[in-house]
């Protein structure tokens, strides 16, 4: 749609701008505060340049968090698109059963974060889990507590359980907007499945898809309430990821000035790499229309 | 052939989302030492004394009433305020508007860890600790851009030829908006509502920070079920299903919302 010049929207949006900027802006400003100074408490602020930001580039510990945090987000984002479009393509497409696969499919989004972490820890448990318990009966060394492996899968399974759903009902909201000329078309080509697949709905799908891998990525990058519950970010440190660390450096230690550092370059990471999808969406988007 | 693969794939994914709400549900229904003594797939000795203690326990159910406060206090200000900005961004072009669009995403892509303690001294300071507004406003970080963007889908969705012609029959702006343009993308509303209360009521990080006592989230106390007799599963179990059952509320009354929603715009 071809929209008209005018600078007056800005009112409109002026309510928006002065929110976002209570609730993000000034807080940001309290973090920059912190990553250049050092402080003893009673708002005494002493210059540290740019010393925070060198100790936490060369932190052993915080390069270990980042490759676990990439690691993970990389296994969340292979495992859940794919399974989220394969089960987006067998949902059915209208009716009671779809209400009911809808209501069933949001049902896991619902639950808050550290409830999801408690059904996990529950029932990944050996003495009274229902996962644990069978996989100890069929012999399997399982023991998520002890067993950094094991603690990596439990944490990914939950994870597909958690999220796997928004990927397949905004698949299924792509899939709905196609017209069924398409398909008709498809048949009188004498199409194969893949073929559909592959020249009509994943095109189609593009838009909704990209979204899809956006929010799984930040919110994957960002995980933090689920695996403090199930984990606490062990055994030992190998589900620390940069969230885990950033709190446990913030409010754990106090340590204001390294973990402010610490988060303005977490803030940065995020933020290049959403841009970096943000642009090859709206260039896609831009190739699609011409 | 088709349908039953398609049937089959389904109950299998349905049933992986179940089994752990179901374990939950079972593990709710059973005393503690049932739970710590015995295996078995449906509860022997059937009780909700779990639930009881919930109910009647203020230190618990208040956690319910506070999430629920603040949690509808977001979703009003989040749908209040992004309207009218989601209207200029789908109608107009303006001065920085890319920009500005982008900017409210990179909102949406902070971590909540990193504001936990800027928003704890700024709402200390200015005397907002502890309250249903400080949790709301400060979810609005997030979800203020999430509704704006899933409302700015929706709104592209609708002739601009609309507008005009109610210009044109003298409607006055805040009335067209009203009147004709807010039942036009009455799905959109419910959408951008469905997510906005998802993830104000999931959100765990912030909402601990930001309340002691007053505004304590059921979330919060969810995390302090260790008791001196041990970690008091059947009470933690109870909670958890009862932390589901507004969702599910929720999502009953939208679904069709949600269906056509979905399918009409880009969330």
């Amino acid at each position: 749609m071809d929209k008209t010049q005018n600078n007056k929207a800005w009112f409109l949006v002026l309510p928006v701008l002065l929110l976002v900027a209570f609730s993000a802006v000034l807080p940001l400003m309290t973090v920059v505060n912190y990553a250049f100074n050092d402080t003893f408490g009673q708002n005494e602020f002493f210059w540290e340049g740019l010393g925070w930001f060198e100790d936490m580039v060369s932190s052993e510990r915080l390069h270990d968090a980042l490759g676990r945090q990439i690691l993970f987000s990389g296994i969340i984002l292979a495992i859940q698109v794919p399974l989220g479009i394969f089960i987006a393509l067998n949902m059915p497409k209208k009716g009671f059963w779809s209400s009911l696969v809808l209501i069933l499919m949001a049902l896991p989004l619902l639950i808050p974060f550290n409830v999801v972490g408690t059904i996990w820890q529950i029932f990944g448990r050996v003495d009274i889990g229902l996962l644990g318990h069978t996989l100890a009966a069929m012999g399997v060394d399982y023991n998520y507590t002890n067993d950094a492996l094991d603690a990596w899968i439990t944490l990914v399974v939950m994870d597909v359980w958690h999220w796997t759903s928004l990927v397949a009902l905004l698949c299924y909201a792509g899939l709905q907007s196609i017209p069924q000329a398409y398909y008709q078309a498809a048949k009188i080509d004498q199409a194969t499945r893949w073929s559909i697949f592959r020249y009509i709905e994943l095109p189609k799908m593009k838009g909704v898809l990209l979204i899809a891998v956006l929010l799984r990525f930040m919110d994957s990058f960002m995980i933090y309430t689920e695996p403090f519950v199930l984990t606490g970010g062990g055994p030992g440190n190998s589900t620390t990821f940069l969230s885990i660390d950033l709190a446990k450096m913030a409010t754990g230690q106090f340590d204001l000035g390294p973990a402010a550092a610490f988060s303005l370059m977490y803030f940065c990471v995020i933020l290049l790499i959403s841009w970096v999808f943000y642009t090859v969406m709206t260039n896609l988007d831009r190739e699609e229309n011409r | 052939m088709q349908s039953r693969s398609s049937a089959v794939v389904m109950t299998i994914y349905l049933l992986f989302l179940l089994i752990p709400i179901y374990w939950l549900i079972n593990m709710s229904l059973k005393t503690n030492t049932e739970i710590t003594s015995t295996f078995s797939l449906w509860p022997q000795t059937f009780t909700l004394q779990n639930y009881v203690t919930i109910l009647t326990d203020p230190s618990w159910y208040m956690g319910y009433v506070n999430s629920l406060i603040y949690v509808t206090l977001n979703v009003v200000i989040s749908l209040t305020v992004a309207l009218p900005a989601a209207y200029a961004f789908s109608r107009y072009n303006f001065m920085g508007d890319k920009h500005l669009f982008f900017w409210l995403l990179t909102n949406r892509m902070a971590p909540p860890a990193v504001f936990a303690l800027p928003f704890f001294q700024l709402y200390s300071s200015v005397g907002l600790f502890d309250t249903h507004i400080a949790i709301a406003l400060a979810h609005c970080l997030f979800n203020v851009p999430l509704a704006v963007w899933i409302l700015e889908g929706f709104m592209r969705g609708v002739p601009k030829e609309i507008d005009e012609t109610a210009y044109i029959d003298g409607y006055s702006f805040p009335k067209f908006f009203v009147k004709i343009f807010m039942p036009l993308i009455a799905s959109g509303i419910g959408v951008a509502a469905f997510f906005c209360f998802m993830f104000s009521w999931v959100e765990l990080l912030l909402s601990r920070t930001l309340a002691t006592v007053n505004a304590k989230s059921i979330a919060a106390t969810m995390t302090r079920t260790v008791s001196a007799s041990g970690m008091d599963w059947g009470v933690l179990a109870a909670a958890g299903v009862l932390t589901i059952v507004p969702g599910a509320l929720v999502i009953y009354f939208v679904r069709n919302y949600i269906a056509k929603g979905f399918a009409l715009g880009r969330v």
